[in-house]
């Protein structure tokens, strides 16, 4: 491990009030939850010496997932395999289950949290895109108040996010579909599983008995600085009927609009045509014997 | 994603019923301590007042150094600092040649070379500090790639940067290529570096005082780090211990690299006044400064007759050796000596050679050079075929050695061989005509996802190349104990390839007594003769053999002088006589010694006669899915078919084989190692991407068992041989699965699939 451990602290809250106020410190303490992103950059000597606050410690925090009025809500330590495991999850928010089932390994799943994916904000979240494709809503809560932002509206630029400092992430809710919305979740990672993706694109659906596009919502990571929603293509699709035409003017939308880069992993041309093929299987796929989410 | 056992079934040709071990699956020797957690790997190892070091290393390609400076923030004069000048003897890393430093003095020749070292009992502390060493450099012009290396406008190394050149010569081809009513094919080939990721990264321990060094480690070889650290201090042989600790992995990765963190931690503890050091790379040190396979550059140029018949070949391979030679001139041998493949041709030039360049240097991996030359040739022949209109098996079925054939080097093939039932049982075993031809249709199909399959023909050679195993003069050796055992003294180390088990089970045979009555001496170079490298698929057949005449020797012993009958044993009279001759006599020992066989020469003047005394042949089938919305491949099946002489122990020898083949297909499809001025950038398991056994698929081995005389029971070498052929099988198949698109290097990466595409 490259970093000098004397260097770090870290406050254990008794109660959520307690880690509001110790958010109001400045420098604001870190939150720590999972520790799946932040131990990497420990290890690695790229994580700031200083406080950190766990979440841990904190019973408010801890809570199962709920339903309330047609919404999912996590908690701020809900885990992906919480959600895994969780029946109506599967059943009724299943891009959730395939993005966990794609995040990491089972140590992983079992200890990263999607409030972390959310505000970590790193541009290939696996998490983010199904629960922004999903139109969830990021509360937050500060010493002095709480408050609701779409998650959609949530990043603005690379690792810049509507959270500040003295707030924590205290839930996630997420609406459930209609019943018959296709849904679509493929991730390209560098390898099957373990694997950081290149491309990703999470999609929802639903279509109206004319058979036109009543409403659409795309949501790529790892082809811009941020989980990215390609709203200029769901403006172009919606209110068509997803036919030939329709799929090359959407296709010929996302080339403009994304503006992928070049990276140890992979590069902007590979990202850009991969991420036209996604949106063509997605909306090719969309007739409802074949509107299954899927794996890549 | 998990296979069941009996889905990759391990299958062999031969009836081995007449032995008690060879040819059985007794569990293996170190495999209790491994999996109850008792085996000690060196950073289980804890030593009373213990320094932890870490190296200082350069953050340019080339240029001098002006200034060190230790910036304030750390507690500086508690730390223990080492830099060219603290060194007691020659500051020269003993190996092929005398051209590496162990600490820069003056001028850095690559990114992350060694320059200072740090230590102090505080190891947060040391990570810190490591941060406030400030290098000032005056940078020079560097050069990162082949091309600029031969351009001859920034030379480096002797006259023309070229660190060493080979050249065979069989016939004359250049007449041949201006016959009337031949096909003239070229291409031009690449393979990229490979890391070896052996699990547990790099690390040792030592003390070092003026009346002896001490060093443990993670090693291969320790009578090269033994050979390396000598003048390093100006000490004798028997004033430089070094002790193999548990090794979780190599594949060459560990041959000649840790001669220099060993340096690095005695020249620490001398300093320190003999207080012990430890030096353990993390991952990303070790895959940024540390050795990867050499890349390689290959031009092949082919004659053939319209009916395939291969009239002339030419080969040019150019390896990048990086900064300082190490190995490179072996490696570039042994590349050499696999050019021309299993076929006869009467015409043949291989030109071959390595140059500098101001990377870390590249080093030993397993295969060591054959991959990089057999990669080209076999994708060479591919791609003749289909400018011949020739099925790719045929044209190699019409080229193949056989028995009283010559290869290149002038060689006459005198064991009985059968390339050609390996060829054909590889077909049959994979469905290999079936599947082209159902591949075929379905890639007329709409489907975006398009199937391919191909085929790879090739050999090893095992043991050192040409002389190289009279130059190591090896010796092996067996020990009575008390109790009436026997342990076995070899310096040929465990790194996960079974060899203490294969020994075991060899001497286990030779003695006629139970394989439990065998133990095996830790490699301590105090301990044990030093019986060459574990390296280059010689552990089993060399080392293997000679403990089976030392057995041989030792039974006979035994008989003379302690009264054990020459008409049959039991294990308890064994041990009796055994324990009898130990009480009487002491602590005995037997040493056999290498000879060569029988008919083996080799010139190295003009790289002809016999390269090496055996080849392992085998034919790798690989089935392969490309998925066009992706560009992603996937290997459905894998079919290896070998003939390795005797397989001394079927599961091993299957493990090695899958493991080698899993091996490859990262090398193939997934290991990139970005370079950046000359040095790896992507050094997290994040970004230096490896199949998983997710991405690896069922490999079906199958041994062909055809008994080497010069072997312990007809054992070959079969380690590196598994490295070598799923490359050109995999691009072979993924240019059949795009339509007959080539594919002329690898890594193939999805991303270069698109741009095929495109």
């Amino acid at each position: 491990m490259r970093s000098y451990l004397a260097e770090f602290s870290v406050i254990s809250p008794r109660s959520l009030d307690e880690a509001l106020w110790a958010l109001k410190q400045r420098p604001a303490p870190a939150p720590i939850a999972g520790g799946t992103d932040l131990m990497v950059l420990l290890n690695a000597g790229q994580l700031p010496p200083g406080a950190y606050l766990n979440l841990h410690s904190i019973p408010e925090l801890r809570r199962p997932i709920e339903f309330v009025n047609g919404e999912a809500c996590f908690g701020a330590l809900t885990t992906y395999a919480d959600a895994r495991r969780h029946p109506e999850i599967r059943k009724r928010l299943p891009m959730l289950c395939l993005a966990a089932r794609e995040i990491g390994a089972l140590q992983i799943q079992s200890r990263g949290t999607w409030a972390g994916n959310i505000v970590n904000a790193s541009p290939a979240a696996d998490g983010v895109p199904a629960l922004m494709a999903y139109d969830a809503a990021v509360e937050l809560s500060s010493a002095s108040g709480v408050r609701s932002v779409a998650l959609a509206d949530f990043y603005s630029g690379y690792k810049q996010t509507a959270r500040r400092p003295d707030e924590l992430v205290t839930a996630i809710r997420i609406p459930v579909p209609e019943k018959e919305a296709v849904q679509y979740y493929r991730k390209v990672g560098t390898r099957k599983f373990q694997a950081i993706s290149k491309v990703l694109l999470a999609g929802i659906m639903v279509l109206g008995k004319d058979r036109r596009i009543k409403k659409i919502r795309l949501v790529y990571a790892s082809v811009m600085p941020y989980t990215y929603r390609a709203r200029a293509v769901e403006a172009v699709l919606e209110g068509r009927v997803p036919d030939g035409a329709a799929i090359k003017a959407a296709v010929a939308a996302l080339r403009s609009e994304l503006k992928p880069i070049d990276d140890v992993r992979s590069t902007a041309a590979y990202r850009l045509r991969v991420a036209c093929n996604l949106l063509e299987e997605f909306l090719s796929a969309s007739s409802p014997s074949r509107g299954e989410a899927r794996r890549g | 994603m998990s296979r069941a056992v009996s889905d990759t079934p391990i299958r062999r040709s031969s009836d081995t019923s007449q032995f008690k071990s060879v040819g059985k699956n007794p569990p293996r020797k170190e495999s209790r301590e491994k999996v109850t957690g008792k085996a000690k790997y060196i950073d289980d190892l804890t030593f009373e007042g213990c320094l932890y070091g870490k190296t200082v290393r350069s953050t340019i390609p080339r240029g001098k150094i002006k200034k060190i400076t230790f910036e304030p923030g750390v507690p500086w004069e508690e730390f223990t600092v080492v830099t060219a000048k603290d060194i007691p003897g020659k500051n020269v890393v003993a190996l092929i040649e005398m051209d590496q430093p162990f600490l820069v003095e003056t001028e850095i020749r690559h990114m992350a070379e060694p320059i200072a070292l740090i230590a102090h009992p505080d190891k947060g502390l040391v990570e810190k500090a490591l941060t406030k060493v400030r290098v000032e450099y005056e940078e020079l012009p560097a050069i990162f790639t082949i091309d600029e290396s031969l351009s001859g406008r920034n030379i480096q190394r002797g006259r023309d940067n070229v660190f060493k050149k080979y050249h065979i010569q069989k016939g004359d081809p250049a007449p041949v290529f201006s016959r009337p009513a031949i096909v003239v094919i070229e291409g031009e080939y690449w393979t990229g570096p490979q890391e070896q990721l052996y699990i547990e990264p790099n690390g040792v321990a030592a003390v070092a005082t003026p009346d002896g060094v001490t060093v443990w480690g993670s090693m291969q070889c320790p009578f090269y780090v033994q050979k390396g650290l000598k003048p390093l201090f100006n000490l004798p042989d028997d004033k430089i211990r070094v002790i193999y600790c548990v090794t979780g992995g190599g594949f060459g990765g560990k041959e000649e690299y840790p001669t220099l963190p060993a340096a690095h931690a005695a020249l620490l503890s001398w300093k320190a006044g003999g207080r012990p050091v430890k030096i353990i790379y993390d991952r990303m040190e070790d895959m940024w400064a540390t050795t990867k396979r050499h890349p390689c550059r290959t031009r092949v140029k082919t004659a053939f007759a319209k009916d395939g018949k291969l009239l002339a070949l030419q080969v040019d391979a150019t390896m990048d050796g990086g900064a300082y030679l190490t190995l490179s001139s072996v490696v570039l041998s042994r590349g050499t000596l696999h050019a021309f493949g299993p076929y006869a041709c009467d015409h043949v030039t291989i030109d071959t050679r390595a140059v500098f360049t101001n990377s870390p240097p590249y080093g030993a991996f397993r295969g060591f050079g054959a991959p990089q030359t057999i990669f080209p040739l076999e994708l060479h022949m591919d791609r003749a075929a289909d400018r011949l209109g020739i099925e790719p098996h045929e044209l190699r079925l019409k080229n193949i050695l056989h028995k009283g054939d010559t290869m290149a080097t002038g060689q006459k093939m005198e064991d009985e061989m059968d390339i050609e039932g390996i060829l054909k049982k590889a077909m049959t075993e994979s469905r290999y005509l079936e599947k082209r031809k159902s591949h075929r249709e379905h890639n007329r199909t709409a489907s975006p996802v398009k199937k391919g399959i191909g085929l790879s023909l090739f050999f090893h050679g095992a043991g050192f190349t040409g002389s190289g195993e009279v130059f190591l003069d090896s010796r092996a050796g067996l020990e009575i104990t008390p109790a009436g055992t026997v342990r076995i003294l070899t310096a040929n180390t465990e790194i996960g390839q079974g060899s203490f088990t294969t020994h075991s089970q060899i001497v286990a045979e030779a003695l006629r007594i139970p394989y439990e009555m065998i133990e095996v001496a830790p490699p301590d170079t105090a301990v044990v003769p030093n019986s060459g490298p574990t390296v280059a698929s010689r552990t089993c057949m060399i080392v293997g053999e000679l403990l089976r005449r030392a057995a041989d020797d030792l039974r006979d012993l035994l008989i003379r002088s302690s009264g054990l009958s020459n008409n049959g044993y039991g294990p308890d009279e064994f041990r009796r006589a055994a324990s009898a001759h130990a009480e009487k006599n002491g602590v005995t020992r037997v040493y056999a010694k290498y000879k060569p066989p029988a008919g083996i020469h080799w010139d190295d003047q003009t790289y002809t006669g016999s390269a090496y005394g055996a080849y392992a042949w085998a034919c790798y089938v690989c089935d392969l899915e490309t998925d066009l919305t992706t560009y992603q491949v996937e290997v459905k099946d894998f079919v290896a078919v070998q003939e390795v002489g005797r397989v001394i122990h079927p599961v091993i020898a299957g493990g090695q084989i899958e493991g080698g083949v899993a091996q490859a297909l990262g090398w193939a499809l997934y290991e990139n190692v970005v370079l950046k001025q000359g040095v790896m950038q992507n050094t997290q398991l994040t970004n230096y991407i490896l199949p998983t056994t997710a991405d690896t698929p069922p490999i079906r081995v199958f041994f062909y068992e055809n008994p080497y005389p010069n072997g312990p029971y007809g054992a070959k070498g079969l380690g590196e041989l598994p490295m070598d052929g799923p490359a050109p099988a995999v691009a072979s198949a993924v240019a059949f699965s795009l339509g007959g698109k080539f594919i002329s290097s690898i890594p193939i990466l999805p991303e270069n699939i698109c741009e095929i595409l495109k």
